[in-house]
């Protein structure tokens, strides 16, 4: 069974929603989109508002919606098996359906520009090249390297160079030019909300975890749209409170927590609460994950602002080839003392399925713990089996637990 | 007078829901298979009442009864359950000694699950969301070659010449077909291509260790799966008795040896000291899950 919910879920309600509403606001600053990991602090620095379409897609998808849209798209061209956040997000916008709405939003805001990072994936680019030709603004990005062994200074270097390119298309659709004590100032606060943020996920690293990934996947909200925002900063500083507390009386986000596992790949949307509920009834605390911690930027640094964006976007997990990979996984196995890893095989996210290139068989035989992949989608229901989920989760603590029963009868 | 004791597991799977009646020592004393059709409770009682019939054991000298298959949750005479993963593997274990790679071929879908040395599950893999691979994808083979699904196997025995079949799509797999009937090709030919694809879908999900042991309907009811999976594989692959029944043979054995269900394995590791309960009267904690 779950724990009690965390407190500061109301305080998040209002913050999340105080940013939704804010991008209705008429007559206000320009509007970006701004892929997930893209440069939302130079954005923010030029002072525009700054609409993340993947956090948007992922609400379509938690709403269920994504299924009643997505077929639009499809019949647009966009392939059923290519990334189910794009075909939802432009399946809804062309549905005229958005659940922004609940904030005073008829639509998705209008772009001004549109900014993309590939460090993740073509189709943000894809993506934002659909609305672009939309609305007929630009479309602008980061071609960034990809499966990286080391970040090289090369490396680093020629993506700041890509960010500094930015600049002037930037300066003019917003008409403010760019200051560099303004932009050290956000890199400063993104860098605190990724502290504060990675604060608050290392607690779970406590027995019983205090939160698991399920909880984490609706309180990094504003760690993704919030980057570089006070707001962002204050919500975490409560949340560590709140999840410190826990740790300390030995509140358990999972009843009689027992064991523990990490998730590798994307949430699956639809069924959040499906999933939690149905590990949390098996004593089993999911207590971490990849997905939760690539918000967390240590390389951010406000002394050498461009750079050390570039640097962090290149660091990132999804941007690395399979043994840095490997190599963040087992730290993560280790630090959170798991009993096995749980990967999300997305149908629609190739790159960020870490399943296909046989790394939970290699991983399972590197830490010698057994590992589960799940079959589905972020947002494509069609690709899940509740049923086979369930079994194939129910089936995996009970490996887990007969393993550890024979280990102490042993 | 001993008092004999019998156990008893349900397997509510997709297409069929069986039922295995055994002793103390494993002894399978009646088995039972009915559809499952919409009603999973009734085929489950059912299926129950059929085999204690065939096992000439009243209801009432039942200890426990255990659940297994995808509509474990839905028996509700049964004590605790257990996913067909673990009673698959359970049920081998018993006559197979490991490391064993147990391949589970079913009405809907198909398993590979490993155990080690000592039987215990070290790893399973289930199909994607896809017919292919399993009983359903023979089904629709027969069904565009206009024969029933049992007589697919005896009409393979008759292939002289060998065709390729896609194994990725079941319903590519059946446009293929036609295909390949529009060409001419024979009726036999192309039910053995089917079995081929079938073996090689399976074939594909997991590397094989130690001896290959077979289960599930399609294996019982279709021999050339088992022929073509030794040829595959150049390894022996055994085929224990009651190859269908063997999730409910393996609920038994939990039922038995009172493995306890998951909400309850982490405290309580494996105790099943008085967690019996007549199966008769319903009476007794149900231990599983759902």
């Amino acid at each position: 069974m779950t724990g009690p919910a965390l407190s500061s879920t109301a305080t998040l309600r209002e913050t999340m929603g105080s940013y939704y509403r804010s991008l209705g606001d008429a007559d206000t600053a320009p509007v970006a989109w701004c892929s997930s990991v893209g440069p939302a602090e130079l954005l923010r620095a030029l002072g525009y508002r700054v609409f993340f379409p993947e956090n948007h897609a992922a609400m379509l998808g938690a709403a269920r919606t994504a299924n009643r849209v997505m077929p639009i798209a499809h019949a647009q061209g966009y392939s059923q098996d290519i990334c189910s956040y794009l075909t939802s997000d432009i399946g809804a916008y062309l549905a005229g359906e958005t659940p922004l709405k609940a904030y005073g939003l008829t639509s998705v805001p209008r772009a001004d520009v549109l900014v993309f990072n590939t460090n993740q994936c073509r189709d943000v680019r894809d993506w934002f090249e659909w609305y672009g030709r939309q609305w007929d603004v630009p479309v602008i990005g980061v071609r960034s390297p990809r499966s990286i062994d080391t970040v090289t200074d090369d490396d680093v270097e020629g993506v700041a160079r890509q960010i500094e390119a930015l600049v002037p298309t930037l300066e003019a659709v917003s008409g403010a030019r760019l200051d560099g004590a303004r932009l050290a100032q956000v890199v400063a606060i993104s860098r605190e909300c990724s502290h504060l943020w990675g604060a608050c996920l290392g607690t779970a690293a406590a027995r019983p975890a205090p939160f698991t990934f399920f909880d984490g996947t609706i309180q990094m909200g504003p760690a993704v749209v919030l980057r570089g925002m006070e707001e962002a900063c204050a919500y975490y500083r409560s949340l560590l409170a709140e999840l410190e507390e826990r740790v300390r009386t030995r509140v358990a986000a999972v009843r009689g927590e027992s064991l523990r596992l990490y998730w590798d790949g994307m949430p699956l949307w639809g069924r959040l609460r499906a999933l939690a509920t149905n590990f949390a009834e098996f004593g089993t605390a999911v207590v971490a994950s990849t997905y939760c911690n690539s918000w967390i930027f240590p390389d951010l640094d406000a002394d050498d602002p461009i750079r050390s964006m570039a640097r962090a976007s290149l660091n990132l997990f999804i941007a690395r080839s399979e043994e840095p990979k490997e190599q963040y996984i087992e730290r993560m196995v280790r630090q959170f003392d798991v009993d096995g890893i749980v990967f999300h095989d997305c149908r629609t996210c190739p790159n960020n399925s870490n399943t296909r290139y046989a790394m939970p068989q290699r991983l399972s035989k590197r830490l010698g713990i057994p590992s589960l992949v799940l079959d589905g989608d972020v947002n494509d229901l069609r690709c899940y089996s509740d049923e086979q989920g369930r079994t194939n989760i129910e089936g995996f603590v009970e490996q887990l637990a007969d393993t550890r029963a024979s280990r102490r009868g042993a | 007078m001993t008092l004999m004791r019998y156990y008893a597991g349900i397997d509510s799977g997709s297409w069929t829901t069986k039922a295995v009646i055994i002793d103390a020592d494993g002894g399978v004393l009646g088995t039972a298979v009915k559809r499952s059709g919409a009603d999973l409770a009734v085929a489950a009682r059912q299926a129950y009442d059929a085999a204690l019939a065939r096992a000439d054991v009243p209801a009432g000298d039942i200890v426990a009864v255990w659940s297994t298959g995808f509509g474990r949750h839905n028996v509700e005479f049964a004590n605790g359950s257990r996913t067909e993963l673990d009673c698959h593997g359970r049920g081998v274990a018993h006559y197979v000694r490991g490391p064993v790679t147990v391949v589970d071929i079913g009405g809907q879908d198909a398993k590979v699950i490993r155990l080690d040395a000592g039987g215990q599950r070290v790893a399973h893999r289930m199909n994607r969301k896809c017919a292919a691979g399993t009983g359903s994808f023979l089904d629709e083979i027969a069904l565009r070659l206009g024969v029933e699904t049992g007589a697919l196997d005896g009409l393979a025995a008759e292939s002289a010449e060998t065709l390729e079949l896609s194994s990725f799509c079941t319903v590519f797999a059946g446009t293929e077909l036609l295909t390949l009937i529009r060409s001419g090709k024979r009726p036999a030919d192309l039910a053995m291509a089917a079995y081929r694809s079938l073996v090689k879908r399976v074939q594909a999900m997991e590397v094989f260790h130690g001896a290959m042991v077979a289960t599930g309907g399609v294996v019982a009811h279709h021999p050339r799966v088992v022929s073509l999976l030794r040829e595959a594989t150049g390894g022996e692959v055994v085929v224990p008795p009651h190859p269908q029944e063997m999730g409910a043979f393996g609920a038994s054995l939990a039922a038995r040896d009172g493995a306890v269900a998951v909400g309850d394995a982490l405290d309580a590791h494996g105790n099943g000291d008085g967690r019996e309960a007549s199966a008769a009267t319903g009476v007794g904690s149900r231990q599983d899950v759902g």
